[in-house]
């Protein structure tokens, strides 16, 4: 994508270019029509030539057994039993929600190391990561891996390879039943209005969007049909907001604190302009004679001619 | 001839805490690199962001060993004492060059003591949270919430560290002699009585002519 088009950028406090207006884009995943292929998975290790060490069995459908720095979209199996005693086998394709807000941005103390794009893409750029993590500390989701191999950060880029050249990700060309889709945000946010319309005349009565407003609404969103309790979804936080720790640690605190530095240099500056250094007398004149302690003492070497012999100690 | 004939400092006092500078120096600027993107421009010293972020918990913990040093030599002469509540209540007139209505303090002052338990608290702080947040080798065996408080915390102790050594650094510079102090030891009588009366008094109590200096502190 076009530089003009990076609309916020890590540790960087001037105004990012945001001239050009460009469509909001979302990936909609529908976990009502998910059937846990993985096909998502494969093409995502596809598209991104990204190939993970083949783990062990957990003893879940997880496989492997969690996201890493090679595995950026990864369905979560949930055995959920619910009020009626029966199982419903909740599937969510977990990876990047590419928020509106992105805490990992706004940790993030290396400038230009994560972008988001005007269409909403949050980009980690490698080239620029320290491989500090602090974008892991940042996360509401828990998404961000470091690479054990380079020490830089990876997540699902949202395809913004293929987004910025007008193909759809990887992951929802792949999708054999239509429960992922792509497209303008406004539209997936239509389309998943008459999906929960569909799933309430069919029982599920807290069917709904998630669309996290605590971080200023995703561009990954899903369809639950437990919207009251996302997290049934293998923990799908259920208001997730960017820490108050982290805002705490990255928000205002930081530049008062860099301003009360500079003030402490500056107050000491002055204190040294207006009431000046503090000298010990005699010092400035090492050869005078001092009469108020005698000088000799083996000890330390020195040896005053005109004062032989031990004097009385003159202690004050 | 120097007139100069109270040793403050023994050699390997002052190198220990000259390693502690030098560290602290090297700490300071590779975490301020990361403290504010205002600041990321000194990761350029350390060789870029990344040898940036490999080398500042090095640093940090070699500061903190060599502070431990310091801590070994020095705790004893920063017990607080009667005078020392005095002194504080006439800071005014210490930071005014008046003192002598000041009453007299050891080898350190309540200043000097305040800033050595603050100092002391910032290490301890820095060093547990900074192992918290050392993604390389510690991090994973941390939840996030422990991570996220001790990147505060780590941050907090960082500034109240630093605020502490410009006060430090400032004092050296303000107090004549108190540099060559820590440079080369040896400190006039007249300053030892200025500064550090009691202290004074101490080393040269049991004076004779065949009497050491003590280095007792």
């Amino acid at each position: 994508m076009a530089s003009q088009d990076i609309i916020a950028r890590s540790a960087t406090t001037t105004p990012s270019p945001s001239v050009r207006e460009q469509e909001q884009v979302a990936k909609l995943i529908d976990t009502t029509k998910c059937i846990g292929c993985k096909a998502c998975q494969v093409a995502c290790a596809e598209w991104n030539e990204l190939r993970d060490e083949v783990g062990h069995n957990h003893g879940t459908y997880d496989n492997p057994a969690d996201l890493s720095s090679e595995t950026w979209t990864l369905m979560r199996f949930t055995e959920y039993e619910n009020d009626a005693g029966n199982l419903e086998w909740l599937i969510r394709k977990d990876g990047c929600m590419h928020c509106d807000d992105p805490g990992c941005l706004k940790a993030c103390p290396s400038p230009g190391a994560i972008i988001k794009h005007a269409n909403g893409i949050v980009d980690f750029n490698q080239d620029h990561c320290i491989g500090c993590g602090y974008c892991i500390t940042g996360c509401p989701f828990n998404i961000p891996r470091i690479s054990q191999k380079d020490h830089k950060a990876y997540k699902c880029t949202l395809c913004s390879d293929r987004v910025a050249v007008g193909l759809e990700p990887a992951c929802v060309k792949t999708c054999p039943t239509g429960a992922i889709v792509f497209g303008s945000k406004e539209d997936m946010k239509e389309h998943a209005a008459e999906r929960i319309v569909d799933l309430q005349s069919r029982g599920f009565e807290h069917a709904g969007l998630y669309d996290p407003d605590g971080v200023g609404g995703t561009h990954v969103m899903y369809v639950l049909h437990h919207a009251d309790k996302p997290s049934l979804y293998a923990g799908l936080p259920d208001q997730p907001v960017i820490s108050p720790l982290v805002g705490l640690w990255k928000g205002v605190s930081k530049p008062l604190a860099l301003l009360a530095m500079g003030a402490a240099v500056l107050a000491g500056f002055f204190h040294y302009v207006r009431i000046g250094p503090n000298r010990v007398e005699e010092d400035e004149h090492p050869s005078a004679p001092d009469t108020s302690v005698h000088e000799v003492d083996p000890a330390v070497h020195v040896y005053d001619p005109h004062k032989p012999g031990p004097q009385g100690d003159q202690r004050p | 001839m120097s007139n100069k004939t109270i040793l403050r400092y023994t050699a390997n006092q002052r190198t220990n805490h000259w390693l502690v500078a030098i560290l602290f120096i090297c700490a300071a600027l590779s975490g301020l690199a990361l403290f504010h993107p205002a600041l990321f421009w000194l990761s350029h010293l350390f060789g870029g962001g990344p040898w940036t972020r490999i080398l500042h918990p090095f640093m940090g913990v070699l500061m903190f060993v060599f502070f431990l040093g310091l801590v070994i030599s020095f705790w004893r002469a920063n017990f607080f004492i009667a005078n020392d509540r005095v002194w504080l209540r006439r800071i005014d007139r210490v930071m005014r060059n008046e003192e002598e209505s000041v009453p007299p303090v050891g080898k350190y002052n309540a200043g000097q003591k305040l800033l050595f338990w603050t100092l002391l608290a910032c290490m301890l702080v820095l060093l547990l949270s900074g192992l918290v947040i050392w993604r390389v080798y510690f991090s994973h065996y941390f939840g996030i919430s422990s991570i996220r408080l001790a990147s505060l915390l780590h941050a907090l102790a960082a500034f109240v560290l630093v605020l502490c050594i410009i006060v430090h650094i400032y004092a050296g510079i303000w107090i004549k002699g108190s540099v060559s102090a820590m440079l080369h030891g040896w400190v006039s009588r007249a300053w030892a009585r200025k500064h550090h009366e009691l202290w004074y008094r101490e080393v040269t109590r049991d004076e004779t002519p065949a009497s050491r200096v003590s280095k007792k502190g």
